[in-house]
């Protein structure tokens, strides 16, 4: 999801040794469903898993206002326009309260940015997609605000209180969100040939790169095991995926559009959508910084800061001039 | 009823140009904040833009709602200042551009309240909130701007120099506005001057800066004379509707 980059992400636990009785005590309070809050003890391990999920969560937020931002200039209509600047902002907002939770844990924002442009920290790889049409603003709020919430509202019951907390007040807007980019697709479907062909095209291009969101199958991935002992996540990635196909379908289905793979089927004992094979080398490679737009995203961001270099400046030396004067 | 249309639009196309013009700050701010602020400022003014369409929409009555005049006008046809069409440039263009045009638009909509035409009331009251707060955010960032660094304040001063000639078309009246002033439908913008440079020249001073000399003042954005800015403004913002006529998004 989010936080796929999990993947690539290196732990060294060897560090000090902790107390079998500490440990023991911690996972008692996470087997009893307790929060734990920021001056609670903690494994070193359990604070570095939240770190790396909460600030590749952020860092998502942020970057993934960029596709959408591509748009926000041609949107088609003055309530579109409106609703995308609103959306956008959001997403702008939960970056914020997001790395306002990471800063519990102890790592500044600064810090988390700095990790981002220098291009050393993950971001969702959906997000290293292009916007091409207007059907993709539908399709991102349909399908990737969609697999959020899938990911997010069983983080609202994350062991971790201020990330919890976060995961409320952002799952609200999430859904919000994903109403939305279904409307704009529904309005697609139901319009002109030409918008139905756009809308297609969307569902096309974003529906793989969706699925990838959940980040590595279970049999891959080196992490679920302990973030699910530690109820940082309760599902494996594997189990969100098939939610979100479950669910995306009918939709997909009802706005009258073909989803693009060959082996999608319903399998009734199960009562699943069981789909194809998902192009693991392409995640790999839009991981790894060879997405179409992976440079560009952080070239864009890269280029604000250094331009946004001088108005912080200012706004730094302002402040201490009138510390000085009031001191005086 | 065509001088009201008239005269809803122009306020309408100045809220939409300037609006659209901190949307292109989106993913471009210097900061997470201000992408969230100038977001919030761009939200106000679409939304000020939207209820002023409607309305003179409504007033024309030949069934053109906001969407028909936003996107199927060409440049001659908008009745914006030349000043919110003004290009981004530096964040101290942009906020020099804010402060300019909300130390009008705040006691604008303040007396606009009292406008006789019950709708511009309404849209006056709420507008005159918002204004009060995009006069806040730009104030306070010049004077951070001004008062900051030496760089900012070069910035700041070289914005406010480029900027200034399109201040005095804020203050400007013709024939639409004269009849609907004696109307009381609309308010005389010479009234706003004395409470305009009071609050400019109050920022000015806190930012260090210097308000230009220069008498000269650019004109044109009421008769559809705009710059040259303005056609690439619409070549964007108006692509889709342009390129799938008829189509319903
Ligand atoms: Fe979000
Ligand atoms: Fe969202």
């Amino acid at each position: 999801m989010y936080t796929q980059g999990l993947l690539h992400a290196k732990d060294d636990d060897r560090a000090a040794p902790e107390p079998a009785d500490r440990l023991a005590r911690f996972q008692a309070r996470i087997d009893a469903e307790e929060k734990i809050e920021p001056n609670d003890w903690m494994p070193e391990a359990y604070r570095r898993t939240l770190v790396r999920m909460i600030s590749q969560h952020a860092h998502s937020e942020i970057v993934g206002m960029l596709p959408e931002g591509n748009w926000l200039t041609r949107a088609p209509s003055l309530r579109r326009k409106a609703a995308l600047l609103a959306k956008v902002q959001d997403e702008g907002g939960h970056g914020l309260y997001l790395y306002a939770a990471a800063e519990t844990l102890g790592v500044s924002r600064e810090e988390l940015m700095e990790q981002l442009l220098l291009g050393k920290a993950k971001y969702s790889s959906i997000f290293n997609y292009p916007t091409l049409s207007w059907a993709d603003i539908g399709a991102i709020g349909w399908l990737v605000d969609g697999a959020a919430i899938m990911n997010q509202i069983p983080l609202c019951r994350c062991s971790y209180g201020p990330y919890a907390r976060a995961m409320i007040r952002i799952c609200k807007e999430e859904s919000f969100h994903q109403r939305q980019g279904f409307e704009i697709m529904l309005t697609l479907a139901r319009g002109t040939s030409e918008q139905k062909a756009m809308a297609q095209d969307a569902l096309d291009r974003w529906w793989w790169p969706s699925l990838m969101m959940f980040g590595p199958s279970d049999t891959q991935s080196q992490h679920s095991d302990a973030s699910l002992r530690w109820k940082i996540k309760r599902f494996s990635n594997d189990e969100l995926r098939q939610k979100f196909v479950d669910a995306t379908v009918p939709q997909g289905r009802f706005l009258g559009l073909a989803f693009p793979d060959a082996d999608l089927r319903y399998d009734e004992a199960a009562g699943h959508w069981r789909f194809g094979a998902i192009d693991w080398a392409e995640f790999r490679a839009v991981l790894a910084g060879n997405g179409p737009c992976n440079r560009q995203r952080l070239a864009q961001r890269s280029a604000a800061d250094e331009r946004g270099r001088w108005v912080r400046a200012a706004a730094t030396a302002h402040a201490e001039k009138r510390r000085a004067r009031a001191a005086e | 009823m065509a001088l009201l249309f008239d005269y809803a639009l122009r306020q309408a196309d100045s809220a939409l140009i300037l609006g659209h013009r901190l949307s292109e700050w989106i993913g471009h701010a210097p900061l997470l904040e201000e992408e969230l602020a100038l977001g919030n400022i761009a939200l106000d003014l679409i939304g000020e833009a939207r209820a002023l369409y409607a309305h003179a929409g409504t007033v024309e009555g030949k069934g053109r709602d906001e969407d028909a005049l936003a996107y199927r006008r060409d440049a001659g046809a908008f009745r914006n200042l030349l000043l919110v069409e003004q290009p981004n440039g530096d964040f101290a263009v942009t906020i020099i551009r804010q402060l300019l045009y909300s130390a009008f638009a705040h006691p604008f909509w303040r007396a606009l309240g009292q406008s006789r035409d019950a709708t511009l009331a309404a849209i006056a009251a709420k507008a005159e909130k918002e204004a009060a707060y995009h006069l806040r955010h730009a104030g306070e960032w010049l004077i951070r701007l001004g008062d900051g660094t030496a760089e900012s304040h070069r910035r700041a001063q070289a914005a406010l120099d480029e900027l200034w000639p399109y201040s005095g078309e804020l203050f400007e009246t013709d024939a639409v506005e004269l009849a609907l002033i004696a109307e009381g439908v609309a308010v005389d913008p010479a009234t706003l001057r004395p409470e305009w440079e009071r609050t400019v020249a109050a920022v000015l001073a806190e930012a260090t800066l210097a308000a230009p000399a220069g008498e000269w003042m650019q004109s044109g954005g009421r008769s559809g004379r705009h710059s040259e800015h303005l056609g690439h403004l619409l070549a964007t913002m108006q692509f889709l509707q342009r390129a799938y006529p008829g189509a319903v998004w």
